[in-house]
């Protein structure tokens, strides 16, 4: 029952066929069954089984809050949830308790959604592997899929299996573990530079970043203002609609929400590809891109191609800036944020207290990690009087540049573009920490964070599984609130290539073996 | 929230800096009148009004520039809803965004922002249609986020002046108006409070005042003394207080004023400035700076270098001190700020269909109300009532005199450039001497207004107008005509009863009355006072004049 999508489980609620408890329980039991996973950092039990109640209560009058009314959500632990740690994976936030609710947080729980915990993450979202926090790495489930193991039997040493465990990809790698080893119907993650996107497309889930401004940041701890967005994580494009209906919007405490108000909309299956136009960006076919990903991608275009789509080739001529030009004003908005840290209103305070500035210091080494700390040090280096016009400034203009790319193209006529969403599929964690958090950051947002600079909408869907049998996502990128657009493309996709649903045997309910998740016919 | 930390390093000046609460006490000590002692010279930047130095060196020029800190008035603080009070219990006013909780965000108040439009255009100011913030960093314990939201790169008004006047002349005499330049008013956060307890080596941490709207206006260097300055912020305190845009009381740290202040020769180049910060009145803004130029002119004098600094006021010394100010030097790390859109300001042409001001800022409609300015009030209080000059500015000086002195001369048929006197001299002595405001005092414009009224139809005579002006002020409810009946004060209309108290009084005193017949017409005055002690102020002195002159000449 628990590997359904959010809109089947919610029409099983209507329909009486479980009730929010039994659901909130069976989550709760298999969220424990998974814990190895390290998808968690925080459970919350109780607030979770009293949510369920009260939901059952609705169901029992008739008067359910809305389609989420009963449905467990998991939200990354860098959005505030009142009442419960919120810890950003860092020394720095371990054992504070936000006295307020991120809108996001709000908005589920005003739909009646029920908060089953706190997914795990890199300390401040800083990071692509979630490998980097003080919980510890998360695991992809799919090191433990069928698919998977049957492959790695075939090519190697089953004695190194347990060694052998895949990442997620990050910074949302606990978000999207969750909803891949379905113990949550849907789950929060943040996206500043494809930190919702690159761990969906390694655990075979949706993921979505919407346009920035359409999404409060209210109450999301941030990592770069100007790039920040609360993304969707989902096993299905139209259960991500769903969660996008009811998070969009205005919010008076975000001003850098968008005053229109959005209508939220059901998505309908096209018929007719013929009126639609893809773009391929020919700088996303990049070094490091595994052919069997470049592959995959060339078929994707075939397939909107042969639909009688129109699939051209663009040119986004600034994408190889994109990089550098992110580490400047990445780390430039870090070294500003961080400067909260100073153990004296909340948080973690050292003890080394023989004078302000002793302690101030002593509490950023001991609260943050080296990855946070290089980011601060960068950022307030590229921001000193005598560097901030060579790189601050040199940064907003190229970020520009990007943005207009983006602009060109979409005006040539491109209604959605076409891309990768990673290199290539996940790697097992002994191999992805032989290179720094930097490099790995720099390496494996390279597709996503254009998105970012530009503020731009974008998916990635679940396309197939690799020769390792690991999944592979492709990303849609749309024009800035098309997100209506850019959904329906992405259903459509979605739909043609039958993505294989993860097996997990010995983690899940023994009940249900799997016999109709064939692989996909299309992209076997 | 009162966050505890332990505190060795900071000096014992920061930590003046913060209790506004105390009452600066003034020692006239050694360092002050050292200051003040012949030889340096009273420097002026107009360096024709100069006076040589004793020392026969070339004339030093002043030049003084100043960066003012108003807290707007307004109900919430500039980009949260907590209250804005003064003197609350600490931590009381303090919102998650004010403490800096992770993930909250700004959202700008606009009526922090009408308050610096309305100050903008009061002091001529261009109003930047579009304007920016930008983060500003440094720690401290009482800046929550480790930055300060202000308006580094486009301020929302800049190219301004402020008009001010003040007396010069050895008589302090002569009213002349001078012209400063205002280099632009920016948006920015208050921070909170640090409370240093040096016992207990401790450092509380206030964060009411943290996030209250300032507008930071900055004036140009075109000041030359210590009076120039002080005039110039005090006409920028009536009119902000007029706009209402800042209450703009300095005891209450809602003005705060930090000079720079450098001394060149007349022809040269400017010389290095120091800026001198906790300055938290008037009379002190003027001390400290005229300390600084003599200070300056003396290290220089001496052989010595002028230090680009900060120094900070000692009121209690009366001089100026380097304060160990790291913020001086160290690099702000100036970053635009991500959470909040640039600001976009109308006016009628650019006004978008269906927005009216309450959705928008509109410059236009704020310009077509705001009140008159002190100026405009001075210029028409001398029109219409034809006082002097320097008489507006005295009504304009003390919050509600003006309108206590139009209340009176609406209710009295007595010309208005005496009843000014009666205002500036008998009820503001009183009001000063009993440290009261106008609008406390005991004295309403109506009493006082009928008083004039008896003086001047001639019931009583002025002195008796005293005697009823101090019973009025005891504030028990007589009217002053109750007062003239109980007390008698009325004058003396029987004219017999005149003649015979003069005649009593000049056979009482013959001596005097031999010295007036002699020729010495001046102890006639001696006699009309006898005249007017004996009735108690009841004889019109014109009337007794002349029944004693016509007495002595018979």
């Amino acid at each position: 029952m628990l590997r359904v999508s959010l809109r089947e489980i919610s029409a099983a609620l209507k329909e009486g066929q479980v009730t929010p408890t039994e659901l909130c329980q069976r989550c709760l039991s298999f969220i424990k069954a998974t814990k190895f996973l390290n998808a968690y950092i925080t459970i919350a039990e109780e607030t979770a089984l009293k949510q369920a109640e009260e939901s059952e209560e609705r169901y029992r009058r008739g008067q359910i809050l809305g389609d989420l009314d009963g449905i467990p959500v998991a939200v990354k632990d860098n959005f505030n949830t009142a009442g419960i740690e919120t810890t950003c994976a860092s020394n720095m936030l371990k054992g504070y308790i936000p006295p307020y609710n991120a809108t996001v947080v709000q908005k589920l729980l005003d739909q009646g959604a029920v908060l089953l915990g706190k997914t795990n993450l890199d300390e401040f979202a800083m990071g692509s592997g979630s490998t980097d926090g003080i919980f510890g790495p998360v695991r992809n489930p799919w090191s433990y899929s069928r698919q998977y193991r049957d492959k790695c039997v075939q090519n190697s040493h089953p004695e190194k299996e347990d060694s052998n465990w895949l990442i997620t990809g990050g910074s949302s790698g606990g978000s999207a573990a969750a909803v891949s080893s379905f113990t949550c119907f849907a789950a929060l993650g943040s996206d500043t530079g494809g930190s919702t996107r690159n761990p969906a497309a390694h655990c075979g889930v949706v993921g979505l970043k919407p346009t920035y401004g359409l999404i409060s940041r209210h109450g999301l701890i941030p990592l770069v203002n100007s790039m920040d967005v609360p993304g969707i994580l989902t096993r299905c494009v139209d259960d991500a609609a769903i969660v996008l209906g009811v998070l969009a919007g205005h919010d008076p405490k975000d001003s850098t929400t968008v005053q229109d108000p959005f209508k939220s909309f059901e998505l309908t299956c096209f018929t007719d590809a013929s009126k639609l136009c893809i773009g391929i960006p020919k700088e996303y076919h990049a070094p490091g891109l595994s052919s069997e990903t470049l592959a995959l991608w060339s078929k994707a275009a075939d397939l909107f191609e042969n639909a009688g789509a129109k699939v051209i080739e663009v040119s986004l001529p600034h994408t190889r800036y994109s990089v550098v030009c992110y580490h400047v004003l990445c780390t430039s908005e870090v070294a500003s944020n961080m400067a909260r840290f100073d153990g004296l209103e909340y948080g973690h305070r050292s003890s080394m207290d023989k004078s302000t500035e002793v302690m101030y210091a002593a509490t950023r080494r001991e609260g943050f990690n080296d990855v946070v700390r290089g980011r601060i040090l960068s950022g307030n280096y590229f921001l000193l009087k005598q560097n901030y016009e060579n790189y601050f400034i040199k940064a907003q203009k190229v970020r520009r540049l990007i943005a207009k790319d983006f602009v060109n193209v979409f005006h040539s006529g491109i209604d959605v573009l076409l891309t990768p969403t990673t290199l290539s599929d996940t790697i097992p964690y002994v191999e992805f920490i032989k290179e720094d958090n930097r490099t790995r950051s720099a390496q494996d947002d390279i597709f996503t964070q254009a998105a970012n600079m530009a503020g731009l909408p974008a998916i990635t869907v679940p396309t197939a599984l690799s020769e390792k049998g690991l999944p592979v996502g492709l990303q849609f990128i749309g024009r800035a609130f098309q997100e209506q657009q850019l959904l329906t493309v992405a259903k459509w996709f979605e739909k043609q290539v039958k993505f294989p649903m993860i097996q997990l045997q010995g983690i899940m309910d023994h009940g249900h073996t799997d016999s109709h998740h064939q692989k996909s016919a299309f992209f076997s | 929230m009162a966050a505890s930390i332990l505190r060795r390093c900071w000096g014992s000046l920061l930590a003046q800096r913060c209790r506004t609460g105390d009452v600066p006490v003034l020692h006239n000590g050694q360092t002050w009148r050292r200051a003040q002692a012949p030889g340096s010279i009273a420097s002026g930047r107009r360096a024709g009004n100069s006076p040589a130095g004793e020392r026969g060196v070339a004339p030093w020029v002043a030049v003084v520039g100043l960066e003012i800190h108003a807290q707007i008035s307004s109900n919430s603080k500039l980009f949260s809803g907590s209250q804005v009070q003064f003197a609350a219990p600490p931590n009381s006013l303090v919102s998650f965004f004010d403490a800096s909780l992770p993930g909250t965000l700004p959202a700008l108040n606009r009526r922090c922002v009408e308050a610096a439009v309305m100050t903008g255009l009061a002091l001529n100011c261009r109003i930047n249609k579009k304007s920016l913030f930008d983060r500003k960093h440094y720690f401290y314990a009482d800046l929550p986020a480790g930055y300060q939201i202000t308006q580094q790169r486009l301020p929302v008004a800049v190219n301004g002046s402020l008009s001010y006047s003040l007396c010069v002349g050895g008589k302090k005499n002569q009213m002349v108006t001078r012209t400063v330049r205002i280099k632009q008013i920016q948006l920015e956060q208050d921070s909170g409070k640090s409370l240093h307890d040096d016992t207990r080596s401790q450092t509380l941490i206030d964060l009411n005042r943290a996030g209250v709207g300032l507008m930071e206006v900055v004036m140009e260097p075109d000041m030359s003394s210590g009076e120039e300055a002080a005039a110039a912020v005090r006409e920028l305190q009536l009119i902000l207080q007029t706009l209402g845009s800042s209450q703009a009381i300095m005891a209450e740290g809602q003005l705060r004023v930090d000079a720079n202040v450098s001394v060149h020769h007349p022809g040269e180049a400017y010389g290095v400035r120091t800026e001198v910060k906790n300055i938290n009145s008037a009379r002190f803004l003027a001390r400290a700076i005229d300390y600084e130029i003599q200070r300056q002119i003396k290290e220089l004098e001496n052989g010595q270098t002028v230090m680009n600094e900060t120094r900070a006021f000692d009121y209690k010394l009366g001089c100026t001190i380097p304060m160990r100010d790291k913020e001086g030097k160290q690099d702000y790390r100036f970053m635009p700020e991500p959470n909040l859109p640039p600001l976009i300001l109308y006016d009628t042409k650019s006004l978008p269909a269906n927005m009216n001001h309450q959705q928008v800022v509109n410059i236009d409609w704020i310009r077509e109300r705001l009140p008159d300015l002190p100026s405009v009030k001075r210029v028409k209080l001398v029109e219409q009532y034809g006082i002097l000059p320097e008489h507006s500015f005295a009504l304009l000086n003390e919050d509600g005199l003006m309108e206590f002195f139009q209340n009176v001369v609406r209710q009295t048929q007595m010309n208005p450039k005496k009843v000014i006197g009666w205002i500036l001299n008998d009820m503001l002595c009183y009001l000063k001497q009993h440290n009261l405001t106008v609008k406390e005092s005991p004295v309403s414009s109506l009493l006082l207004a009928d008083l004039l009224n008896l003086l001047e139809r001639g019931a009583i005579s002025s002195s008796a107008a005293k005697q009823v002006f101090e019973e009025l002020w005891k504030g028990e409810g007589k009217t002053p005509l109750q007062i003239v009946k109980e007390k008698k004060l009325e004058l003396i209309q029987d004219q017999q009863e005149f003649e015979q108290i003069c005649q009593a009084v000049m056979e009482g005193h013959q001596e005097e009355v031999m010295e007036i017949k002699k020729g010495n017409r001046k102890v006639l005055n001696k006699l009309i006072g006898l005249v007017q002690r004996t009735t108690r102020g009841r004889a019109d002195p014109v009337l007794v004049k002349q029944i004693l002159e016509k007495r002595l000449s018979q």
